[in-house]
């Protein structure tokens, strides 16, 4: 009983948190995005825009919500929160700090890939039950790419599983006690298979150069065409969150999870730590898509399965071939 | 849809499902109010139909109820991106049917305000172009931004010769308008030596773009035959390899001074459209400094300041000026019967010819070339509508 309760509290306040961070990183999104483009960015609501992310949710929240009178309500509905809710459920198995998390499962990253492929169902569910033909023509686009690029984001995650021996996601992070060992860092096989994971992570988060499914010059917003208000926030909020959490693994993957000075003794300085490497890695996806213009959907399927799948495998198979030559790292 | 009764090219059917989907009128990408009746299976486009007409207004009609000295700053709102070049175009061909001269400087003055203009215009192309291939939320935002930046400060060199920044009226029967102001020419100057600068820095950001090239390399080509049967002119039929351009075929308003080169491009795909428009920002600040170093003295115009609006009175006749506009050829046929309004006027719009190859070289793209082809035509509907 006990435990149940903390579960929930954990849960409650991790979901919380979540959602502050969303409101806050599209601010960061947009302050950075505006130094990029040689402007100023929210300046107006709160001193420096503070307050602006506020302001923009109280605004969803307030703006009328319109079905289109022949969508499929039931489905179109549903959707927001079909997609929301795989969007959520991968912050649990995130380790924030040693024994920091909600769920610290044996299988953790296999539960996170597995559960954020399934944000996929509420896509379409979207695209086909506003009953729209850019939101359809979006959904095709959606589960093309997302098919494609969900597998080489598979291997090349398993590539620091493979080195740290263990699917466990605090078992990863633990594998990479210093600087030194963080497995970016690893020779050859750690860069290249952070280039990869970048490439993956901007195709799985729906993000220019690869947001053929938004096209907003296109397909003028794609699968969320119809929606506004609240259903619109649920939408952006679920992307976003889904973002985080990506960066969050490649952080924990890749950049030593909380690894930094003074972390050993204080769980918290290790958490501030992890999250400012979720959001150098979240900064770097960021700098990617406001540089970049959008390629086309062949194109996006030949770069995946032409070249970033094979890349993967091979990657997969070096590290295999050296962690069994070598031993994994984290022993 | 009735694609046989309207003449539209068709891909051979393959077999799948297809869809109609109507790409405008409003759209984030039709470059104001067009709708392209697009036939598509999975994503590839296999008919386009367009519709044009939503910003009709009637500008032809309107010119018979104008005088002379009032509707070039009406003519301007036909293509509203480059507003000189078609109030250009109308003040030539009332010179031609009058036989009126123009004063050297006036002339000179007349290309400065032509050539600054093309700039302004390529930078909004440049601009919206990318936006179109690269989004609102993406890198091609990031170019339309800069690409504003540089055209703001055009339009501010416009905003103290004119006082307008947009439509301006600086032409009229016989001369400009307005002379330059003081200081304008070294303003001028420092604004072109910027922008020259900054075209370096977009060709290197675009060209070493692997996606871009990737999105505009052998997308909508028109060949050098389409390209002089549909009749389309400006940048895209140099980008077809056809060297043609008015300043050099039919020079006018004292062109023949100036050394600039008229870039061709073999290739006819989008690439090459914008490789020629790149060439042609180039030029014009190249012709923009020749005319500031050879601006002669003199007066601005061959006829004295108009008292009402119905002193200018041209003789009865008719006459075609066409003048190099941003867009390619912009001409105005003009029928005068000897009041102070035009009998007749008829524009030629170089957005509504260019438009016509679309039909030619959308089917058997994908949905997201559509849109990378219409930015490359550069379409502006005010000209194409009028």
């Amino acid at each position: 009983m006990l435990s149940a309760i903390y579960a929930f509290v954990v849960g409650f306040i991790v979901l919380n948190a979540v959602v502050g961070m969303v409101t806050y990183v599209t601010l960061l999104e947009r302050k950075f995005a505006a130094r990029m483009q040689s402007r100023i960015g929210p300046y107006r609501v709160g001193p420096h825009g503070l307050l602006q992310p506020i302001a923009d949710a109280l605004k969803l929240m307030m703006k009328e919500d319109i079905v289109p009178r022949l969508a499929d309500r039931a489905v179109y509905n549903l959707a927001p929160i079909v997609f929301l809710v795989p969007c959520m459920l991968i912050f649990a198995t995130l380790p924030f700090a040693p024994g920091l998390g909600v769920a610290d499962l044996n299988i953790g990253i296999l539960f996170f890939l597995a559960v954020s492929a399934m944000e996929i169902v509420g896509l379409f569910m979207g695209g086909w039950g506003s009953n729209n033909k850019y939101a359809l023509l979006s959904a095709m686009r959606a589960v093309n790419q997302i098919i494609s690029y969900d597998l080489p984001f598979l291997f090349v995650a398993l590539v620091p599983v493979l080195l740290a021996g263990s699917l466990k996601l605090s078992d990863i992070a633990a594998a990479q006690p210093d600087v030194l060992h963080w497995f970016i860092f690893y020779p050859v096989i750690g860069q290249l298979a952070f280039l990869a994971y970048i490439v993956a992570t901007l195709a799985a988060e729906n993000r220019v150069p690869f947001d053929i499914l938004e096209a907003e010059s296109e397909l003028v917003a794609g699968f969320r065409v119809e929606y506004s208000g609240m259903k619109f926030a649920l939408i952006q909020l679920g992307e976003y969150a889904h973002m985080i959490a990506t960066s969050f693994l490649g952080a924990l993957l890749f950049l030593g999870a909380w690894d930094g000075p003074g972390s050993a003794g204080s769980p918290w300085l290790g958490a501030f730590y992890f999250l400012l490497k979720a959001m150098f890695v979240f900064l770097l996806v960021t700098w990617i898509r406001w540089s970049f213009v959008r390629i086309r959907v062949d194109q996006i399927l030949a770069i995946s399965w032409k070249l970033l799948m094979p890349v993967a495998l091979v990657l997969l198979m070096a590290t295999a071939v050296v962690v069994t030559w070598k031993g994994p790292v984290g022993g | 849809m009735d694609i046989e009764g309207r003449q539209v090219l068709e891909m051979g059917y393959a077999g799948a499902e297809r869809l109609t989907m109507n790409m405008g009128p409003q759209h984030p990408s039709s470059h104001g109010v067009f709708r392209a009746i697009l036939t598509l299976e999975g994503e590839t486009v296999v008919a386009v139909d367009a519709v044009i007409g939503y910003l009709h207004r009637c500008h032809e009609k309107l010119s018979e109820t104008l005088t002379y000295t009032q509707y070039p700053s009406i003519a301007s709102k036909t293509d509203y991106v480059a507003a000189m070049t078609s109030e250009l175009a109308y003040v030539r061909a009332a010179e031609m049917v009058g036989k009126i001269d123009v004063p050297k400087r006036a002339q000179y003055l007349r290309v400065i305000a032509a050539e600054l203009q093309r700039v302004a215009s390529h930078c909004l192309w440049l601009g919206t172009w990318c936006l179109d291939m690269g989004g609102a939320l993406g890198g091609g935002a990031t170019v339309f931004l800069y690409c504003i930046r540089e055209r703001e400060d055009v339009l501010d060199l416009f905003e103290s010769l004119t006082g307008a920044r947009l439509l301006y009226g600086f032409h009229q029967v016989g001369g400009t308008r307005y002379d330059i102001p003081a200081g304008w020419a070294q303003k001028c100057r420092a604004t072109v030596d910027k922008i020259d600068g900054r075209i370096s820095e977009f060709e290197a950001m675009l060209e070493s773009n692997a996606f871009f090239m990737a999105r505009t390399q052998g997308v909508g080509t028109v060949s050098r035959e389409l390209a002089q049967e549909v009749g389309i002119s400006g940048p895209l039929i140099r980008g077809s390899g056809v060297n043609y351009d008015i300043r050099r075929a039919e020079p006018y308003s004292s062109y023949e001074d100036f050394d600039f080169k008229v870039p061709v491009e073999m290739a006819g795909d989008c690439l090459a459209r914008y490789r020629v428009r790149m060439v042609e920002f180039r030029e014009s600040i190249k012709i923009v400094r020749q005319a500031l170093d050879g601006l002669p003295e003199g007066p601005i115009s061959s006829r004295p300041g108009v008292k009402s609006v119905g002193q200018v009175r041209i003789p009865k006749g008719e006459a075609y000026a066409r003048v190099e506009g941003a867009r390619g050829e912009v001409g105005c046929y003009l029928i005068a019967d000897g009041s102070a309004k035009p009998y007749r006027m008829k524009w030629r719009g170089a957005s509504f010819s260019n438009l016509a190859v679309l039909p030619h070289i959308i089917p058997g793209h994908k949905v997201a070339d559509v849109v990378a082809i219409m930015g490359s035509v550069d379409p502006v509907f005010g000209e194409v509508d009028r």
